[in-house]
């Protein structure tokens, strides 16, 4: 992974809470054996009318959304299913960061994995952002701290994950470098308590 | 062990430390069964290649194919084939699984179904043990007393390649369902009460405990009912410590431990549950007589109500108006009595032998409603067999029912089985969300037996009064 320290952008403001991955990316679009292209799938059926073509009121259709690396949605973002397309999905629209009030678990993790940057924020300061789109943010990752015009919000991050985007650790490189403790424990547990065939 | 209470996840989590948390780093926490299926797993097979890995532990991984496969049969009664895209994802998985030695229950076996129905059914499901699977209703598994929980791709390839994952030990939420259930109130009511109640955020970043005599009361299916639904809660696991009806589920399934391994694994297995004294995070009580059958009006599990209730009044939330919106429905109206397009009974959360034998108890000597196509999907072939050796099948097809062969189907319309732009239907799958079953499509979630009861009325209804 290529380390992540700071992120600066305009926002694109998606004022809505329980945005759920189904919406992130249809399930239909899940039909691949790559994590590339995905694109076309985010919020499809938002973006997208029936026939294929824009819906023009959409905040992600709007001119001033284009070229945003943060996305400012409702709480409990990506609730739902554990599909990591949704990540690469938004990734793969430029967004570096997603800021909400409340992430869901499974989504936030996946996020990590990646270098998308889940920013969790306070509701006060969450509210102010939402309620200007365009707003220019810059978020320090090793700070852990967004700061927009003159307010300055921390964030919380779980400091491993912190630690990997900063230094671009991988996180299953790590996993194997910690082989002989993983043997170690497998070597006492004993034998697996089953024969598939 | 003497020392301080602990809770059935604490023994569970703390039996699986490759290596305990710290402040820098989160636990190394073992896996004892890696589940996988088409659609999340290609992505981490192709890390492993690229970076010259193995698969650790074949013998601890399962696959199977579920997702995006078709459920129909052809002209010669056999399933169709999976096409385009989607057969490109059948066959990587048959590949990847024979490339790396990994088992495969594919199309065609015996044992093929939705993950989450064969995990248990073929006795891999063990109590106290941990599982995982690039699926967020894992949750599933926890019925057994198991951590179990969903995971991304890149945590897919981590298991494989590993066997471990890297976690933080999720906080506790302990959810008893005192008193027991009135009659026609079934486990998936249950779980829709409990979600309707505490939001879809409500147990995030924690582990439930299901407990409580209501509980202690349902059926092996049942109990996987409620912990499949406990991420529509937020929740990263959803878990009911194993007793007799555990044990008595498990024994002589094919994986489940053998003649002189079975006494000492249910020894073991009786130390796992919480003790008395331990400590949780978060505590709810919830009065399990006052359940009523439910049903969700919106486009969140969260959005419920009882199905003699009315859609309630958004006020100024944003998220309930667009709800309402996108469900066509209006605020103070009852839903008994709408009409309906389609019904769908099947999916991880109610595609097992009971909730066919539920639906099939309003559907025998009745059909479905003129204009109303109504789908079974059984949850694998094994439920399939069984089903069919009960003559089930011939009820539904008597009924006018359309009888298909496992998988996912229609919960997530990854294939052919999908609802038609504003198309309405009772679903006893999971997720009611904008779309989710076909795009355009809008969802009301509920038992199988309240969807057999929507299929013969062509409308919302009470089964109560359809079966009185």
């Amino acid at each position: 992974m290529n380390a992540v320290t700071q992120i600066r952008s305009h926002c694109v403001v998606l004022p809505m809470d329980n945005v759920d991955t189904d919406q992130i990316i249809p399930a239909r679009f899940l039909v691949t054996t790559s994590r590339d292209g995905l694109g076309h799938g985010l919020f499809a059926d938002w973006r997208f009318d029936a026939e294929g073509r824009p819906r023009p009121e959409f905040v992600l259709n709007l001119p001033e959304s284009e070229g945003a690396k943060v996305l400012v949605a409702g709480r409990n973002f990506g609730c739902g299913s554990s599909r990591e397309h949704a990540v690469w999905a938004l990734q793969a629209c430029g967004f570096e960061a997603v800021v909400s009030t409340a992430f869901a678990d499974i989504f936030r993790a996946n996020a990590l994995k990646n270098g998308l940057l889940p920013v969790q924020l306070d509701a006060a300061t969450h509210e102010a952002l939402a309620a200007a789109p365009g707003t220019s943010v810059t978020i320090d990752v090793a700070e852990a701290v967004l700061s927009f015009g003159s307010q300055r919000a921390a964030f919380p991050i779980e400091p491993f994950a912190r630690y990997c985007l900063v230094n671009g650790q991988d996180e299953l490189d790590f996993l194997l470098s910690r082989e002989s403790e993983i043997a170690a424990f497998e070597a006492a547990a004993g034998r697996v308590p089953w024969r598939i065939r | 062990m003497q020392g301080r209470p602990r809770t059935l996840v604490d023994k569970i989590w703390e039996a699986h430390l490759v290596s305990a948390e710290t402040a820098e780093t989160p636990a190394v926490l073992y896996v004892d069964l890696h589940l996988i299926h088409e659609v999340t797993s290609p992505q981490a097979f192709a890390e492993l290649r690229k970076r010259g890995l193995r698969v650790r532990r074949p013998e601890r991984t399962v696959a199977t194919m579920d997702h995006a496969i078709p459920t129909r049969r052809g002209a010669d009664g056999r399933r169709a084939p999976a096409e385009g895209a989607a057969a490109e994802q059948v066959t990587a998985l048959e590949h990847n699984c024979r490339d790396f030695g990994v088992p495969l229950f594919p199309v065609g076996d015996a044992r093929q179904g939705i993950v989450h129905v064969i995990g248990p059914e073929q006795g891999l499901t063990h109590p106290g043990s941990t599982i995982v699977c690039g699926d967020s209703h894992t949750s599933t598994h926890g019925a057994f007393g198991a951590l179990a929980f969903g995971i991304g791709t890149s945590e897919v390839a981590h298991v494989l390649a590993t066997q471990s994952l890297l976690q933080r030990r999720p906080k506790s939420f302990a959810v008893e369902f005192a008193g027991a259930l009135a009659p026609g109130v079934t486990a998936k009511d249950l779980i829709l009460g409990l979600i309707a109640q505490i939001g879809t955020a409500g147990a995030a970043g924690h582990a439930l405990e299901y407990r409580g005599s209501a509980i202690r009361a349902l059926t092996m299916e049942e109990r996987m009912t409620v912990c499949n639904m406990s991420i529509e809660a937020g929740a990263r696991a959803g878990l009911v410590a194993p007793d007799d009806t555990t044990y008595e589920y498990l024994a002589g399934r094919p994986f489940a431990p053998s003649f002189a391994d079975w006494d000492k694994a249910v020894a073991q297995w009786r130390t796992l549950p919480s003790d008395r004294e331990a400590a949780f995070d978060r505590e709810l009580t919830i009065d399990a007589a006052a359940l009523q059958p439910m049903i969700t009006w919106g486009t969140s599990p969260g959005m419920g109500i009882p199905i003699r209730g009315v859609v309630p009044d958004p006020g100024g939330d944003a998220s309930l108006q667009k709800a309402l919106r996108y469900m066509g429905l209006e605020p103070g109206k009852p839903l008994l009595g709408r009409k309906i397009d389609v019904v769908f009974i099947g999916s991880c959360t109610n595609s097992r032998l009971g909730d066919l034998r539920e639906a099939a108890r309003v559907l025998r000597g009745r059909h479905v409603a003129a204009g109303v196509k109504a789908l079974v999907v059984p949850g694998s072939q094994q439920v399939k067999k069984q089903a069919e050796a009960e003559g089930l099948d011939r009820v539904f097809r008597e009924a006018g029912a359309e009888w298909r062969e496992p998988g996912c189907s229609m919960c997530l319309a990854m294939n052919d089985d999908r609802l038609l732009p504003g198309q309405y239907a009772v679903s006893t799958s999971n997720r009611n969300f904008e779309g989710r079953q076909g795009p355009g499509g809008r969802t009301f979630l509920a038992s199988p037996t309240s969807a057999a009861a929507a299929a013969v009325t062509g409308a919302i209804a009470d089964a109560r009064e359809v079966l009185a």
